[in-house]
């Protein structure tokens, strides 16, 4: 069966878990820019956790089913109907050929998770169906979902429905803190210039996107104006000569020559993705070995929780 | 070798401070070691000019073991190999199609036609590709032309814009913003999503440039 592209509202992108071990070919890793809400998604669809979903940037997202499936909306705060009417987020909903499911605009948060029984089905480029709009790759022939698209789906005739446990519902903010890893060139900052990062608050720019979240606040000065071009991870904080702070998300550049300061924490930049134009965040230092236990913890938690999910009707 | 935390899951990998084929010898030497030396271990590698970023997933590797294996990778013999392709990239070079050739010229004290021998000249070497997909950084470019990039970049260079910054030289894959100098035209598709392999240059090829006319130019595919 197929799912029809009613609206396709402001930024709708096919997605699965990224695109890994293409770098050498300059392309990037794309992928959810909160695994956390896509996660949940699938699994509330009993999916594999890296099946594909469509991500929603802000709304307006319309869909016309043409079959039977179950289907889940996770992330953003925002308004979700079938048929006209309200439905509940985090969980998933049995669905039938012409049911229509509409996406109002985010009120907190700003990216919003949609999948479907068994994942859309999406011819994968070098291992992947991640979109990534810039390099004209994944998804459907390389770009956003169009009005009119059709996206290819299994029929699921199942009612069995699933719900987030109520504890783990996540509340977005607009204030965050995130943990830094600090690393790359930090020792060309110096130690003022790294007290002042570390203790100032940075307000999201209008200019943020998948490509990088760039930050206002007090300028950072690095020792050294650019470095030798070099690849940069998921999360690394570049500091150009205005001293404004860039961090890279999911589609950045693969190679660049800013100066880094570190990284921020991927179970962080799960949260700052949800942020938008206007909120603010702040940076703290933790070491390498802590990253990890964080890490674990998180990827326990969720086995964890995973199993405990509720089901419903 | 000096190796630095990057991120949660990554270390990037010092082999000098400075370009040079001998170093890029080295990162592309361990590059290249590192997919079977760490297995399912290794997520992704980005070999630069003269580091390496190695994403690993720290749940199948630890620090200490995953240093000892980039510094197992790193040795032994990186001498060039000699099967490594070389490209030819037909360039049209003019002022119609390179809006920076005459300001470059300038630059260099030059005349536009030396600018353009001198580019001819050399073979070059894919230090690295990124930024864009098959964005190939080509080097060393004689000293004699180098430019550093624009005070103010430009919103829009065209596909296959071959340019100049500092002592890099490139061909941009597909239209984008910019800001190196202009000086040409390349017609050759350098990121074919739908080809195999999806580009023609990988890090460690060879890289010549020959002179053509617009009419060529069009008749192998360039856009104007």
């Amino acid at each position: 069966m197929s799912v029809e592209v009613s609206r396709a509202g402001i930024l709708a992108l096919l997605t699965d878990g990224g695109r890994f071990g293409q770098h050498q070919l300059g392309l990037t890793s794309g992928g959810p820019m909160d695994p956390f809400a896509f996660h949940w998604a699938n699994r509330l669809c009993e999916n594999a956790p890296d099946a594909t979903a469509i991500e929603v940037t802000v709304g307006g997202l319309g869909l016309r089913f043409h079959g039977p499936t179950r289907v889940a909306i996770t992330g953003a705060e925002v308004a979700v109907t079938i048929n006209g009417k309200a439905v509940e987020r985090w969980r998933s909903h049995a669905v039938k050929a012409d049911d229509q499911l509409k996406i109002a605009y985010a009120q907190k948060g700003c990216r919003c998770y949609v999948a479907v029984s068994g994942g859309f089905q999406v011819k994968p480029f070098l291992g992947s169906t991640s979109t990534v709009v810039r390099e004209g790759v994944g998804g459907l022939n390389g770009q956003a979902l169009q009005n009119g698209d059709f996206i290819e789906s299994a029929s699921d005739n199942s009612q069995q429905c699933w719900r987030l446990p109520p504890a783990e519902l996540p509340r977005y903010s607009n204030w965050l803190p995130l943990r830094v890893i600090p690393g790359y060139q930090n020792e060309v900052f110096h130690p003022q210039q790294q007290r002042l990062f570390f203790q100032s608050s940075y307000q999201v720019g209008k200019l943020s996107d998948r490509m990088g979240y760039r930050l206002s606040g007090p300028p950072i000065r690095a020792g050294v104006e650019g470095i030798l071009s070099e690849g940069i991870c998921l999360g690394a904080i570049q500091i150009p000569a205005d001293g404004q702070p860039i961090v890279l998300m999911n589609d950045r550049q693969t190679i660049g020559g800013y100066p880094k300061i570190g990284s921020v924490l991927s179970l962080d930049l799960a949260r700052l993705a949800q942020l938008k134009p206007g909120d603010k965040v702040n940076f703290a230092a933790i070491t390498l070995e802590s990253a990890h236990r964080a890490l674990q913890l998180a990827s326990k938690h969720f086995a964890s929780v995973q199993a405990e999910a509720i089901t419903v009707d | 070798m000096k190796i630095y935390n990057a991120g949660e899951n990554s270390v990037v990998v010092y082999f000098s401070e400075h370009a040079s084929p001998e170093v890029s010898a080295r990162v592309q030497h361990t590059a290249g070691r590192l997919p079977q030396l760490l297995g399912p271990a290794l997520i992704d590698l980005v070999p630069s000019y003269a580091s390496l970023l190695v994403i690993y997933d720290p749940a199948r590797c630890g620090q200490l073991e995953l240093r000892q294996t980039i510094r197992k990778a790193a040795a032994g013999s990186s001498e060039d190999r000699a099967t490594e392709k070389l490209v030819e990239l037909p360039t049209w070079y003019s002022t119609a199609a390179g809006p920076d050739l005459e300001p470059l010229a300038r630059h260099a004290g030059l005349a536009i036609e030396e600018v353009i021998e001198l580019h001819q000249a050399l073979e070059y070497r894919v230090y690295a590709i990124g930024f864009a997909p098959g964005f190939a950084y080509l080097g060393e470019l004689d000293p004699r032309i180098a430019k550093p990039r624009l005070a103010t970049p430009r919103a829009k260079v065209p596909r296959g814009a071959v340019a100049i910054a500092d002592r890099q030289t490139a061909v941009y894959p597909a239209a984008s913003p910019g800001g190196w100098n202009l000086i040409g035209l390349c017609p050759v598709t350098l990121f074919d999503p739908e080809a195999d392999p999806p580009m023609p240059l990988q890090v460690g090829d060879r890289v010549r440039f020959r002179a053509i006319e617009q009419d060529e130019y069009r008749q192998l595919g360039g856009e104007l």
